[in-house]
């Protein structure tokens, strides 16, 4: 029962308009771009736009963001997870506070946490001056890129679950402790499969942006050619160089995965909800 | 009945029956100082370092203040499109049953899940010169690219899916029989629409543009594509905190973050109000 077919009056020409308009808008603003990115990667045939993906640099750009995305989604599930445990299952003082630290970096932009970590680990930094003494490296290597590609994806898993894990209570946990099982037992066997649909799409979400962070990581990445550059970074690096073709081409290797993460998306958001 | 009453433990443990406190508190407290707090924390420090009178000459420097300007005239721009934008794709997307409407439904979340380098590139080149909006606009003398403008266009992209997305849902929930009730008492459908629908999801809409609006501020890989980034015409403040950064003028860098981050809480102040207004208002329906 749709209030469109509970008033079929109003004029159809007024509805027509409308959804003409918003086609138009989204066509111009969304599609096109979107059409425009693998045209240009392919403007010069398959062979150049080959060529462009096996660049050295490219290929290792493409090598460092997965090795970020790798290193990263076990930390975030483990952080997700003990999060939403943490704050569904048991009341302490500092609960809600914790939450809104949890929850801090989607309300400070990548490029400010980017500021923040050279505030600290630069060489005019709070512990620029002992790194250096230590010999540590953490700016403008991986260590860098990951802890601040952590920052910007830290809330994904946790405020994907840990909803969930509230609305579906703890009495079936409770229930597995009164059987006996132990506490790993528990997760495995009752909170696991309860929660792994929510579980998949936050690690769907905190990989891709994992994958696609710009700001941030281009901060603390020092951008050292076929170094330090994420995949992100080499496109504008490439495009910077006039290398435009080159551009697109990196552009649409995460353009490809931008769509594969929209289809798992609408896949998972009929599972969870 | 809880468990632990059952089982006969003493009360003041029936809290944390289940296992894993210890654990999940620990790594949860580890990764929270060592990835957000102690960042945030340094950023803050260095700011007091910095003492007010210093803190005010960087902030009203003159190439700061343009920075600021631009950056909060082109997110306005920005929102302003949005807002507009948003409320008909919400409406159209609500109301309407048409061939293609899942499919534009889907198109909404094109801005999120792709990365901001991509769309600040395919932006960048569709509106220079030789691209092919920028081949329509040059002619008749409208420059997007490297200008204000362009900010704008990045700005507004980036942001599109938040009006749609909260308004969305509050339209969806919308009562119909307050609006049969105002078209049996003979209202127009601009009437109805003015006077009965818009009230109702004014909060939502205006939650969603103030999160367009912070989005659209914080809003740099896009940006910095299409701006061309000319030092007092367009040049973004968070770009002019990272130059600071390069230049080792750390202080120069604390202070602009600083300010960006003290508008963001603000705005986050008026999003989080106006939606405990909106909860409160849905309440009795």
């Amino acid at each position: 029962m749709t209030p469109a077919t509970l008033a079929p009056r109003p004029d159809r020409r007024a509805q027509w308009l409308l959804i003409g308009l918003a086609v138009a808008l989204t066509l111009f603003i969304v599609v096109v771009p979107l059409v425009y990115i693998f045209w240009r990667a392919l403007s010069e045939g398959f062979a150049v736009f080959a060529q462009n993906i096996l660049a050295p640099d490219t290929l290792h750009a493409i090598w460092l963001t997965s090795a970020v995305a790798v290193i990263t989604l076990p930390v975030n599930l483990a952080v997700g997870i003990a999060a939403a445990w943490l704050i569904a299952r048991f009341t302490f003082p500092g609960r809600k506070a914790l939450l809104t630290i949890i929850e801090l970096p989607f309300s400070i932009s990548p490029i400010i946490a980017g500021v923040c970590y050279l505030l600290l680990y630069g060489r005019q930094g709070l512990l620029g001056p002992a790194l250096a003494a230590g010999d540590v490296k953490i700016l403008f290597a991986l260590p860098g890129i990951v802890m601040v590609t952590l920052f910007v994806t830290g809330p994904f898993v946790a405020r994907e679950v840990l909803p969930l894990m509230q609305a579906q209570g703890s009495e079936q946990e409770q229930a597995a402790l009164t059987l006996g099982a132990s506490g790993w037992q528990i997760f495995c066997r009752v909170t696991l499969p309860n929660i792994r649909w929510a579980l998949l799409y936050g690690a769907v979400l905190a990989t891709a942006r994992a994958v696609g962070e710009f700001g941030a990581v281009s901060v603390v990445s020092g951008a050292i050619r076929g170094q330090t550059m994420t995949l992100p970074l080499q496109i504008e690096l490439l495009f910077n160089d006039l290398n435009t073709v080159g551009a697109f081409a990196a552009a649409s290797t995460l353009t490809l995965i931008a769509l594969v993460v929209l289809v798992l998306k609408t896949v998972l958001e009929g599972r969870t909800r | 009945m809880s468990v632990a009453a059952v089982a006969g433990l003493p009360a003041g443990r029936q809290r944390r029956v289940l296992p894993g406190f210890g654990l999940t508190m620990g790594l949860v407290l580890t990764y929270v100082g060592i990835i957000v707090l102690l960042p945030v924390i340094a950023l803050f420090l260095k700011g007091a370092e910095i003492g007010p009178l210093r803190f005010w000459e960087i902030v009203t420097a003159p190439r700061t203040l343009a920075a600021l300007r631009l950056t909060l005239t082109a997110a306005a721009l920005a929102t302003v499109f949005n807002a507009f934008y948003g409320l008909l794709m919400a409406w159209v997307l609500v109301r309407y049953r048409f061939p293609g409407r899942r499919l534009l439904d889907a198109m909404m979340d094109i801005p999120f899940a792709l990365p901001t380098a991509v769309a600040g590139l395919a932006l960048t080149a569709l509106f220079s010169e030789n691209g092919w909006y920028g081949a329509i606009l040059a002619p008749a003398g409208i420059g997007v690219v490297y200008t204000i403008w362009g900010v704008a266009v990045a700005m507004s992209f980036t942001s599109i899916p938040f009006v749609v997305r909260t308004v969305q849902p509050i339209l969806e929930d919308l009562d119909p029989g307050q609006e049969e009730a105002a078209r049996t008492l003979g209202a127009t459908p601009f009437q109805i629409f003015t006077r009965v629908i818009f009230p109702a999801i004014l909060p939502s809409f205006l939650v969603g543009t103030t999160i367009a609006f912070a989005r659209s501020l914080g809003e740099f890989g896009a940006v910095i594509f299409i701006a061309g980034n000319l030092p007092m015409k367009t040049e973004i403040a968070s770009l002019l905190a990272v130059i600071r950064l390069e230049e080792y003028d750390y202080n120069g860098a604390a202070a602009i973050a600083l300010t960006l981050v003290a508008i963001a809480m603000v705005l986050l102040v008026v999003s989080n109000w106006l939606q405990a207004r909106l909860t409160r208002r849905r309440v009795p329906a």
